[in-house]
């Protein structure tokens, strides 16, 4: 037990020193893919409290982090960025004075993300599985739809250019960690418990006095304020975004993730976010020309998409659980399995 | 303490439950038998709240219940088994039984997440609570074992640990003895009597064979394709040419 703690706070500092020194001497380019693994890590857990946890297969995320995005760049942008990116038609003055500080952007961005999702929620929460999520796809593309039509308020489809740099290294990774500890502690109380028995079984549930549509309602709140936020980190840390970026494929990108990771395991959404988000970036050579010998190309764009949909295929046939299960990381695991010295059994 | 008024449930055409009217008197445990689809369960489903009645109300300590929700059923009161054992498939036996806590927990997402003062205490004392009636059950050896992998009488009892800890004034088993053999039945039959002592319970049992419930039970109701054929001592069911027609097939 005791070891155990050590074994925490070690790596808690190891963590801690290998982001202050990435931060210090990565390129901009490997920094950059970095600190977007941080992201992909809240957007991951955020779709992995939906899915995994609650049992509510959403694919609404991207218009949850359109929302996120757009709210924390209107806020944050100077009136004269502004003014030079709304030249079609100028932006409601309303908006055009606000410039907020980066965490109080990056709160309401979260807040009224986590509004949208609870008045879609309502109505949507009503339905079960595929159903779902063809209504929480639906109101994505809604949102984005909106956006783009919006023009005296989102610029539509020419998006905002020259957001401020606020997501720093620190900044990404820290929103990170706050949402795993969120998801640690909350899977771990009483609540997290009537999470996962909606989960199981929801007949059970609303007999043991749980009130199942509050649940999902909360579950679905909560994960859309991540999202929301997570948005917004990706909007600070591109510095560009526009209504085309919020796509369906982007939620397939983090639906990816939890799948590979694990459905319902913390542990797994963090792994699978860094290792997809190092890979997308390590495999896009496949979509540049190539010389194999005997086939040459001369560049197909999409294919390491196609790499990603086979590895998707092989965890749905091979590994249907995915990295984790839905098991977590202990110390007391890796003892089991002999990478650490065995110590006696305790709670990790 | 329960009262239905006249219960009637329709699925389209077919009458699964016609005008139940049943009385339940505090501390009693009345049975309610009958042949398969009889409507038992209805009647059970009826009164948790998993179906609103087509017709009629059904009255809790003087109360209308008939259009709650159930997991306000469950507020007020009313803890229910199910048939085909429903238990949470990916948590412990212990985690089961403190899921059931969570209720009287009463924490909403926030508080519960943070960890507060008052949460952190009613946490504790629902897991003290939850350990207690695991041992009540006897089941405090395999607390940390995954509650499918148990063996079938063990999770009809966890069934019933599982809805004490919502911390019912009224017990409702569906069918608690289905799948056991004559021991076993009698068993369970004199826990259920003790619980019903131990924790000052009302108890309405659904029961497939009456010679299991014969026993224990204060008062019985027979149903048959959803009529009431007969209630009364389990002496005067045993004798009543109706049910035994109902049970055996006269011609």
């Amino acid at each position: 037990m005791k070891r155990n703690h050590l074994y925490t706070i070690l790596g808690v500092a190891a963590i801690l020193l290998f982001i202050v020194v990435a931060d210090k001497n990565f390129d901009p380019f490997v920094l950059r893919v970095f600190n977007l693994s941080a992201i992909y890590i809240v957007l991951a857990l955020s779709l992995n409290l939906l899915n995994g946890f609650t049992g509510l297969f959403s694919l609404g995320h991207a218009g949850f982090m359109a929302i996120g995005a757009y709210v924390t760049a209107l806020l944050t942008m100077t009136p004269a960025q502004k003014d030079m990116n709304f030249f079609l038609a100028p932006i409601v003055p309303w908006l055009h004075d606000i410039t907020l500080p980066f965490l109080p952007a990056l709160l309401i961005a979260g807040i009224v993300a986590a509004i949208a999702g609870a008045l879609i929620g309502a109505p949507v929460l009503r339905l079960r599985d595929d159903y779902l999520a063809i209504a929480t796809l639906g109101f994505a593309e809604i949102i984005r739809v909106v956006l783009t039509n919006t023009q005296t308020i989102t610029n539509g489809a020419l998006g905002l250019k020259g957001l401020p740099k606020y997501a720093t290294t620190y900044w990404v990774w820290g929103v990170a960690a706050a949402s795993v500890i969120f998801m640690v502690f909350l899977i771990r109380s009483s609540y997290g418990r009537a999470i996962k028995a909606v989960r199981d079984d929801e007949i059970a549930a609303e007999a043991m006095g749980i009130n199942v549509f509050r649940v999902k309602l909360s579950s679905f709140t909560a994960s859309s304020f991540m999202a929301g936020v997570g948005g917004a980190l990706l909007g600070h840390v591109l510095t560009t975004i526009d209504p085309k970026m919020f796509t369906f494929l982007l939620t397939f990108n983090i639906l990816l993730i939890v799948v590979l990771g694990g459905n319902g395991s913390i542990t797994g959404s963090v792994i699978a976010a860094i290792g997809v988000t190092v890979l997308m970036e390590l495999l896009r050579f496949l979509d540049g020309p190539m010389n194999l010998l005997v086939v040459k190309t001369d560049g197909l764009p999409g294919l390491r998409m196609v790499i990603f949909s086979i590895m998707l295929m092989a965890v749905v046939i091979y590994r249907q659980r995915g990295l984790m299960g839905n098991r977590e990381f202990s110390w007391q695991m890796l003892s089991f399995r002999r990478f650490l010295p065995r110590g006696k059994a305790g709670g990790a | 303490m329960l009262r239905t008024d006249n219960v009637t449930m329709r699925f389209g055409g077919l009458t699964a439950v016609d005008e139940f009217t049943v009385k339940v008197n505090k501390n009693e445990i009345v049975g309610l038998i009958g042949p398969n689809g009889a409507g038992k369960t209805t009647a059970f489903n009826m009164i948790t709240g998993v179906y609103t009645p087509t017709k009629g109300r059904i009255y809790f300590e003087e109360s209308d219940i008939t259009d709650l929700k159930p997991h306000s059923i469950t507020e007020r009161g009313i803890a229910r088994t199910f048939q085909n054992i429903r238990l949470f498939k990916e948590m412990t036996v212990f985690e089961n039984v403190l899921l059931a806590c969570h209720l009287r927990i009463r924490a909403g997402l926030f508080e519960a997440t943070l960890h507060l003062p008052g949460y952190l205490r009613r946490d504790k004392a629902a897991r003290e609570f939850a350990w207690n009636l695991l041992e009540a059950v006897g089941l405090e050896g395999a607390a940390q074992e995954l509650a499918t992998s148990l063996p079938y009488g063990k999770q009809r009892r966890l069934e019933i640990a599982r809805a004490l800890a919502t911390r019912p004034k009224m017990l409702l088993l569906d069918e608690p003895a289905a799948g056991m053999n004559p021991q076993e039945s009698r068993d369970l039959m004199e826990f259920i009597v003790k619980v019903r002592d131990e924790y000052d319970l009302t108890i309405l049992l659904i029961e497939h064979h009456m010679q299991v419930v014969m026993g224990i039970c204060t008062r019985m109701y027979v149903l048959d394709y959803g009529l009431t054929i007969a209630h009364g001592t389990p002496a005067q069911i045993r004798n009543d040419p109706k049910v035994i027609e109902a049970y055996l097939g006269v011609d």
